[in-house]
């Protein structure tokens, strides 16, 4: 049977996988360093799973433990810095996200990062009380995947706008933006009516229709400004931006419609 | 209520008065001393900031979302444009956690060379920091003189890569080319005069009358804030915890070499600009134990990885299958094994890590980027409060956050 894979994931992947190949996995230590073990005793039974991968000790709890676990690192085992929070998306695969925390012990220069799971649409305990470095995080987290954190103070998207629609970060959500992103711009500044006219933004930088003489030069001979060079092949349908491309020469008077 | 169109915008949180006397401005996002992209929006009694609240996000490429669409190489470069003003550091961050996850051993000589561009990057963004930073406060002269410095380092760096400001000077498994002829020389002669220079900026600072009053006790942070709101750094030293990266998690030569850790119990602006100077010199002194280092190394510059690191130009050109391998590294990039990894790097601003998802994909599954400017951002929304109007560039110039990281 052929491998399935998650058709609701655009992003990036390899075409060609050698089908013998087996992706080898990093070695994951049991827990021997005396302050580790310490770490996972005082923990107790809210650790499902803990290993060493890397230098840091990694350990899974479950998602509504997550603020509790927390206070006894904090507060036991020395681990004053929250350095980092954020979110993995398994959606896909597994419809769940994947939240980790990033801790830091000064003292015993020791990291820690607690994993949790949590289902769609499940929002998380915020951990702001205990450390205020969350503030930010979390608001990211909410911002880039949709994950609420309960009792945040102050949840707002962080990175995007305000009024942004979906979460960029998501395996679903393509990297050159979707239909809300394409006439977000365009909407904002000069008004839905203005969409005809204007046309969705481009987000690929790099796209380039190759019968274009309006804004690419040709190499090796010279073409008059918008000649049609495709003799007969179908034109690749692009929607530029018009704004800047009106024509003065011809006089289509486009913008003066705006007046 | 404010009558919008076309042409008179809404000017969002513009409230000039209001009934309990306060005022909100808006402070950037154009504003030159908002260090790039940062908007606050200050709520002010009088002159006094009762309310600050840092909008960012006007920097934002999705410099994550586009890690999971490259291959692990091709992701390098973008590095760059996190910290622009150290972009070594970015490169080096992300190299040092794809070698960790895929556990590469990177040859000396190629460690001493990035050991040097770390080094000579920190003094460069640390004299960045002191120009803009003395700039915003109002001293014109130490900017035009830190940037003469600024210009010779960067001259330096020219010199080894090419790129002034974009490096991309370190690969994933070593350096791609050997120091220059003569590079050694120049760097010694820029680290002798060096200390003049950071004499001369600290005979115009340190004790300037004006320079106390504008930093003295402006910008406090105690030391449980510091760690609360997830400091690194300078911000943290400066709160009098000494924790340096480099000392306490040591990577590539930090182990080996001789150098001391600065901090500063005033828990100020201006113990934080004096940490900022003695990192210099401490930079200094590395590279000058670095110096001596490089004669003894063997040539090699890029780890013998064939699964996962092209092998050099001259076997490519002449081995069969090294040029396969090549080929194959090139069009579909490398598979690290499945796994994650957190790896931290002392970057000038801080604690920079990079957290990488591997599926034993050529894709990451997801990067995480840990950038400590972010959370300095962040800081500001408690540092600010209950300080002057006038204050407020000096605290922002003290954090030393750049947008690039921010954003990201």
């Amino acid at each position: 049977m052929r491998k399935y894979t998650p058709k609701d994931n655009v992003q990036a992947k390899a075409y060609y996988t050698d089908r013998f190949w087996v992706a080898p996995r990093v070695p994951r230590q049991a827990v021997e360093d005396e302050h580790f073990k310490a770490v996972v005793e005082a923990l107790g039974e809210r650790v499902k799973e803990a290993y060493v991968e890397i230098n840091n000790l990694v350990l899974h709890i479950d998602a509504t433990q997550n603020y509790a676990v927390l206070e006894t690192l904090k507060d036991t085992c020395g681990y004053k810095i929250c350095s980092e929070i954020s979110a993995v998306d398994y959606l896909a695969k597994e419809g769940e996200f994947e939240i980790f925390y990033q801790m830091l012990n000064l003292d015993k220069a020791k990291r820690v990062r607690v994993v949790c799971r949590l289902k769609k649409g499940l929002a998380i305990e915020s951990v702001v009380p205990l450390f205020k470095s969350a503030n930010f995080a979390e608001r990211e987290m909410y911002d880039m995947f949709g994950i609420k954190a309960n009792n945040h103070p102050f949840l707002k998207r962080i990175l995007m706008p305000d009024d942004w629609e979906g979460h960029p970060l998501l395996k679903t959500y393509p990297l050159q933006g979707d239909e809300f992103a394409s006439w977000y711009e365009v909407d904002k500044i000069f008004g839905k009516e203005y969409r005809d006219i204007i046309g969705p933004e481009n987000r690929d930088p790099a796209r380039i229709d190759r019968y274009d003489t309006k804004r690419f030069s040709r190499v090796g001979y010279e073409v008059p400004f918008d000649a049609d060079i495709s003799s007969g092949e179908t034109k690749t349908p692009i929607e530029y931006s018009t704004t800047f491309l009106t024509d003065y020469n011809t006089g289509t008077k486009q913008l003066d419609k705006r007046k | 209520m404010q009558v919008t169109n076309k042409l008179t915008p809404f000017f969002e949180n513009l409230n000039f008065e209001r009934d309990d006397n306060t005022m909100v401005i808006n402070f950037g996002p154009q504003h030159p001393s908002a260090h790039g992209q940062l908007r606050l929006v200050l709520e002010l009694d009088g002159e006094l900031v009762t309310k600050a609240y840092p909008d960012i996000g006007y920097l934002h490429r999705g410099i994550e979302k586009m890690a999971e669409n490259m291959t692990y190489n091709e992701f390098l470069p973008t590095t760059d444009r996190l910290d622009y003003i150290a972009s070594t550091s970015n490169n080096y961050a992300y190299a040092l956690a794809v070698e960790k996850l895929i556990g590469l051993e990177v040859p000396r000589r190629a460690q001493v060379i990035r050991t040097m561009l770390l080094e000579l990057n920190r003094i460069i963004s640390h004299l960045f920091f002191l120009a803009t930073h003395a700039l915003d406060v109002g001293a014109m002269s130490v900017f035009l003189y830190a940037f003469r410095e600024r210009e010779f380092a960067m001259d330096l760096m020219e010199d080894y890569c090419g790129a002034r400001l974009t490096h991309s000077a370190v690969r994933i498994g070593g350096v791609p080319l050997d120091l220059p002829k003569g590079w050694l020389e120049n760097l010694t002669i820029y680290l002798d005069k060096l200390p003049q220079n950071i004499k001369m900026y600290e005979d115009l600072l340190t004790e300037n009358r004006i320079w106390k009053m504008r930093l003295e006790d402006v910008g406090t942070l105690s030391p449980e804030d510091a760690m609360s709101w997830g400091c690194s750094g300078v911000m943290l030293r400066g709160s009098g915890i000494p924790y340096d990266i480099r000392k306490e998690e040591p990577y590539e030569l930090y182990g080996e070499l001789d150098f001391d850790i600065p901090i500063s119990q005033s828990c100020d602006s201006l113990g934080r600009y004096k940490l900022y100077m003695e990192e210099m010199r401490q930079s200094k002194r590395i590279l000058e134990q670095l110096i001596e280092m490089y004669p003894q190394t063997e040539q090699k510059l890029m780890a013998h990885a064939p699964q996962y690191i092209s092998a050099p130009k001259e076997e490519i050109m002449t081995q069969n299958y090294a040029l396969m391998q090549h080929f194959v590294l090139v069009t579909q990039g490398m598979r690290p094994p499945k796994g994650e990894v957190y790896v931290p790097t002392e970057s000038p601003k801080g604690e920079l890590g990079f957290y990488i998802k591997s599926e034993g994909e050529p894709y990451a599954y997801r990067l995480k980027c840990r950038a400590p400017s972010f959370y300095h951002t962040g800081l500001l929304q408690e540092i600010l409060v209950g300080t002057y109007i006038a204050d407020v560039v000096t605290i922002i110039g003290s954090t030393n956050i750049v947008f690039g990281e921010v954003d990201r």
